[in-house]
């Protein structure tokens, strides 16, 4: 008895009992899709991140100073001075000190986020003035006491008016206003349009703090940005005497940290998902178990006239594979609709489709009709043909 | 054709020995038409699971068209059913979700016959037992005779030396009966071996010859007069 019969058997098996059949498929059903929208949505996620991270740029490098060391510093001037011999590497440098303050204009106040950093950073954080200018390396250099001021802060202080030219007090020194920031995030109160910027040399005066904790360097291209991490390394190493007192990071190991823990998040989620596959599997060897109960008398018939038992085996194993097969490919189905209809449609997420997922639990589906097929396809082959004949 | 040499079987249920067959010989020759009778329990349905290779003995022997089959395992077993033996059961024993072609096919698939031949060799055989006009009905379309005729175009269809029938007319009306003894009678003449079990004696009447069973044991062998 060749394979192509005892397929032909089993489609008219699964045929003859369609309800049946559809129930056990739904269990592979619901977790083939599962595991495929499960995934598509944890890389969907994982992509949304990334793409924000790459979108800030990969040459970006940051260096935080972590030590309470007043003696050892690295002003701001070392550290241009530093970038400027090793201009191969390093594009820019924007020194950045944050600090909350209260900024006036006339009666009305605001708490908001100071950031003190120099021309650079319009560069390196690809930030634009929608109205009047940046920073110029002239008001670091010469301690400017101007300023730019982010939508968040114009709507609330200004209340709609133009800032330009205006003066702010920020704990109780004037500021003028040179610029406004293009909007961000829609102009959020505690976002990234939630600030002012003045030049960091004014700032660490205004806050009497000399260390800057926070650099965002610039390499020149993607390739450069190892070789320049090594300089900076041994500049800051030199400075310091101390590797535990900084540290100089960039996108790419950023990107490395969340890889492997969205990586970590996929495989929860598939393993979840994966679960309801194997129960899928125990629904099936229990109906087909039913199913062999059932059919015992057949059984018997086709032993009697000759069926050895290794083709009853085979009969119902197929069985077993057809019935998952034909479940996996409807859960692949839905699965892949899930993610274009109901991901897709919803937008939380970007849509992602992934082969090797998609091939994976279809494949796992098939495994679990084997390995769930076969106590009851080997049930059926051992009954013995008299006891099978006398059954009704 | 068959040759039986002291052949017993015996049951073992908890601690009781059931001799259902006790020291039994018999040989029935080629184109014999032979009935098996004895009432229930008298050891036939025994000695007809013997006789079908369904079962094994626990002593003695058994050849069956020159294979001693007595100490084959379940696989060869199986294939000296499929090759050497038509089965007519008393309740059809058809696959009711088979057409009646599909069911006279079963023991050729097992015989790995080819779709094109295994289909023609089975209509051919309905067209013998006077269904061709039946091929494509399911079991539950046909009449209690009818079906039985199905049984015996599946019995024949793989051309076995030996045609063992048990209790064929057992669920039939006495007219289908009678009608399925009929065709029973043509094989015969046809050249076929027929081993018939039976508890009726008027059935058994109808064969060449007589074996009548009991308690396990050979109480009456003769030829019908």
């Amino acid at each position: 008895m060749g394979f192509m019969q005892a397929y032909k058997m089993a489609i008219k098996s699964i045929r003859s009992n369609k309800v049946r059949s559809f129930l056990t498929m739904l269990g592979v059903i619901i977790g083939v899709s599962s595991v495929i929208a499960a995934v598509a949505f944890a890389q969907g996620s994982t992509k949304s991140i990334t793409d924000t991270i790459e979108s800030m740029g990969t040459n970006l490098i940051q260096v935080n100073i972590m030590g309470r060391n007043s003696n050892r510093n690295v002003t701001y001037a070392q550290i241009k001075e530093f970038s400027d011999k090793n201009s191969a590497e390093i594009a820019a440098v924007a020194p950045q000190t944050n600090s909350n303050a209260t900024v006036k204009y006339k009666t009305n106040t605001r708490e908001t986020n100071i950031l003190g950093t120099s021309p650079d950073y319009q560069t390196i954080r690809s930030v634009k003035a929608q109205t009047g200018r940046f920073l110029i390396q002239n008001d670091v250099d010469n301690k400017q006491k101007v300023a730019v001021v982010g939508t968040a802060v114009v709507n609330d202080i200004f209340e709609g008016g133009n800032p330009l030219g205006e003066k702010i007090k920020i704990n109780g020194q004037l500021f003028t206003i040179v610029g406004v920031l293009e909007e961000k995030d829609g102009g959020q109160d505690e976002g990234a349009d939630d600030t002012v910027i003045i030049p960091v040399t004014v700032s660490q005066r205004l806050f009497r703090s000399g260390t800057i904790r926070n650099f965002a360097i610039q390499a020149t291209s993607p390739e450069t940005v190892d070789s320049a991490m090594d300089k900076l390394n041994e500049f800051l190493e030199k400075t310091y005497k101390d590797t535990d007192a900084f540290r100089v990071f960039n996108q790419a190991a950023m990107l490395e940290n969340l890889n492997s823990m969205t990586g970590t998040m996929t495989a929860v989620l598939a393993g979840i998902a994966a679960i309801s596959l194997v129960v899928g599997g125990i629904g099936i060897m229990n109906i087909m178990l039913v199913s062999v109960t059932e059919r015992t008398r057949e059984i018997g018939i086709r032993k009697a006239i000759g069926a050895k038992k290794k083709n009853i085996l085979v009969q119902f194993l197929i069985e077993a594979i057809i019935v998952t097969g034909i479940g996996g490919l409807l859960g692949v189905l839905i699965g892949l609709s899930i993610i274009r209809f109901v991901i897709g449609g919803l937008e939380i997420v970007p849509e992602v489709y992934s082969i090797t997922w998609t091939m994976l639990s279809f494949g796992i589906s098939l495994i679990v009709g084997v390995v769930f097929g076969l106590f009851p396809a080997y049930k059926a082959a051992s009954l013995n043909p008299i006891e099978a004949l006398r059954s009704e | 054709m068959i040759e039986i040499k002291s052949m017993s079987k015996i049951y073992r249920i908890g601690d009781v020995e059931v001799r259902a067959l006790n020291d039994v010989s018999l040989s029935i020759q080629q184109h014999e038409f032979v009935s098996i009778i004895g009432p229930s329990g008298s050891g036939k349905s025994t000695l007809m699971n013997m006789i079908g290779c369904l079962d094994v003995p626990t002593r003695g022997e058994y050849y069956l068209d020159g294979v001693e089959v007595s100490r084959l395992n379940d696989e060869q077993l199986a294939n000296i059913r499929n090759h050497k033996i038509g089965f007519i059961f008393q309740g059809f024993n058809l696959l009711q979700k088979l057409t009646a072609v599909e069911n006279v096919e079963l023991p050729l698939i097992y015989q790995g016959v080819h779709t094109k031949e295994r289909y023609d060799k089975s209509v051919e055989a309905l067209k013998l037992v006077g269904l061709e006009d039946r091929v494509h009905h399911r079991p539950t379309e046909l009449s209690g005779g009818q079906q039985q005729r199905v049984a015996i175009a599946r019995a024949l269809v793989g051309n076995p030396p030996m045609i063992l029938a048990d209790e064929p007319t057992g669920n039939l009306d006495s007219k289908s009966g009678k009608e399925i003894m009929r065709m029973l009678k043509e094989l015969h003449q046809k050249g076929n071996t027929i081993v018939l079990i039976t508890h009726d004696n008027e059935i058994a009447m109808q064969a060449e010859r007589i074996i009548r069973i009991q308690d396990g044991e050979i109480i009456e062998d003769r030829m019908v007069g």
